[in-house]
């Protein structure tokens, strides 16, 4: 009989002594941390991206009780979330649009190669060399960098080998924005009807040098400009560029771009 | 002295943790994408291997031998084991809130890694014959521990840095990310396999 008892006995006290000790020194070692801090964590997104320049979302609420960090820095919670932290912190936030990434390059593969290049798969590594492979050196440098920098899954590579944003998923954290070596990633507004329009080219070059580089990008041939009644569309440097607080979204510039780098989301 | 010696190249190169006994592979495979976290993980696992060495063969020592019941061991061994690390990282962020944020998500996680009940359970194989305490038994678990954790760290740093380099090479489409791991694993522990004749 006692080889029996022995061992539950064992196990039971040591289960109780191992409780009380874990509950004394709960007790003992707790250290008081501001409940504000978890009810701001619970309204934000949990995704630890690190887009606000903080080591995760716990690190940004803390940020944002301590006032270092504005409630804008971080793009991807949610608006209603966003709006009880801020009752919670006792902020008056005004409403901003919500914006999207757009990359602005629609070469991939169709864009000329300068030099053929075997090294590390990585557009960072790549651009070291000559400022990338592709003749075009404003261009997209297909190795997607991008895609593996996004927190979010939200770019993908498409077939014609350069980078395509999905919007439902992107949450204008603007990592993609700061990643890219050549720059080609720009937050532009996300639901607005007038804005379903972005130029998928960022070559400066003029016209003839883009013609030889690649098959689809801005000439700066300025029929946009022309076309457009509300003076949305300026081409500046040699690219056009768009004023999204003008454009009405009537298409007249998509319709007359003949490289077809005025694209529709 | 032979002993200490036999214990540190041991548990370091011949019984090596991960590449020889087989144990801590979730780890090994999930925190070595990254140097950083790696050796992060590496002073948790040394920490949380020593500190359960030492209370464990405490209670195997007085608890457990003298009831004979050490066919209880593995199942008091991962309540003293749970219980001390949670204990520890109470303490740890009272006292040192830098060496808890260093540790981080690392120290409740290993609370059921494999590698340091395998540690405690071989320690109190290796340090007792019949129901009695070796020559210097506490000294030896101790240090078997700590060096056991070094072994680990060590392994995991060769390949996180194995790894941080794989991320750019070439690989083959169909091995990329974890296969190439596993592969990069094996032949790791085939090289590992050379130590085994080693006499000391």
């Amino acid at each position: 009989m006692p080889n029996v008892l022995a061992p539950i006995i064992t196990l039971v006290s040591l289960g109780i002594l191992f409780g009380l000790t874990l509950a004394y020194a709960a007790k003992k070692f707790h250290v008081p941390t501001d409940p504000m801090i978890d009810m701001i964590l619970s309204k934000l997104p949990g995704a630890n991206c690190g887009a606000c320049g903080k080591a995760g979302c716990m690190g940004f609420a803390q940020a944002l009780l301590a006032g270092e960090l504005d409630l804008h820095a971080c793009a991807s919670v949610a608006a209603e979330n966003r709006k009880s932290i801020a009752e919670l912190l006792g902020l008056n936030i005004e409403e901003r649009t919500k914006l999207v990434s757009s990359l602005h390059c629609c070469g991939g593969n169709r864009a000329k190669d300068k030099y053929l290049y075997d090294g590390m798969k990585d557009c960072l590594a790549v651009s070291l060399i000559l400022g990338g492979q592709k003749e075009c050196k404003y261009g997209c440098l297909t190795y997607g960098t991008c895609v593996k920098a996004c927190p979010y899954d939200a770019i993908e590579m498409t077939g014609d080998s350069f980078p395509r944003v999905i919007e439902e998923k992107c949450t204008a954290c603007g990592i993609c924005v700061n990643v890219c070596p050549k720059k080609l990633y720009s937050l532009i507004p996300f639901d607005a009807s007038f804005a379903k329009i972005y130029v998928a080219c960022s070559s400066r070059d003029i016209g003839k040098v883009v013609m030889s580089a690649c098959p689809v990008g801005c000439i700066a041939c300025r029929r946009c400009e022309k076309a457009c009644t509300h003076g949305a569309m300026k081409v500046e440097d040699n690219l056009a560029r768009i004023d999204y607080e003008k454009c009405t979204g009537c298409m007249e510039c998509v319709k007359v771009c003949p490289t077809k780098v005025i694209k529709v989301r | 002295m032979d002993k200490i010696v036999a214990i540190i190249i041991g548990s370091l190169f011949i019984n090596n943790f991960i590449l020889f006994k087989f144990l801590g592979l979730c780890p090994f495979l999930g925190v070595s994408k990254q140097t950083k976290p790696a050796v992060s993980m590496g002073l948790a696992v040394i920490f949380v291997m020593v500190s359960s060495g030492l209370i464990t063969w405490l209670v195997y020592r007085f608890i457990l031998l003298p009831l004979h019941i050490d066919y209880m061991r593995t199942v008091t061994f991962i309540l003293v084991i749970a219980t001390s690390v949670q204990f520890i990282e109470m303490v740890i962020l009272k006292t040192s809130p830098v060496i808890y944020r260093a540790l981080g998500i690392y120290l409740p996680l290993i609370t059921t890694n494999c590698a340091v009940l395998g540690v405690t359970v071989l320690n109190s194989n290796e340090f007792f014959s019949a129901g009695k305490p070796v020559n210097g038994s506490f000294g030896y678990a101790i240090l078997q521990a700590f060096f056991a954790g070094v072994g680990f760290m060590f392994v995991l740093l060769l390949m996180s840095g194995i790894r941080e380099r794989l991320e750019l090479a070439d690989t083959p489409e169909s091995l990329e990310g974890l296969p190439i791991a596993f592969i990069v694993a094996s032949i790791m522990s085939l090289a590992f396999m050379g130590f085994v004749g080693l006499k000391i």
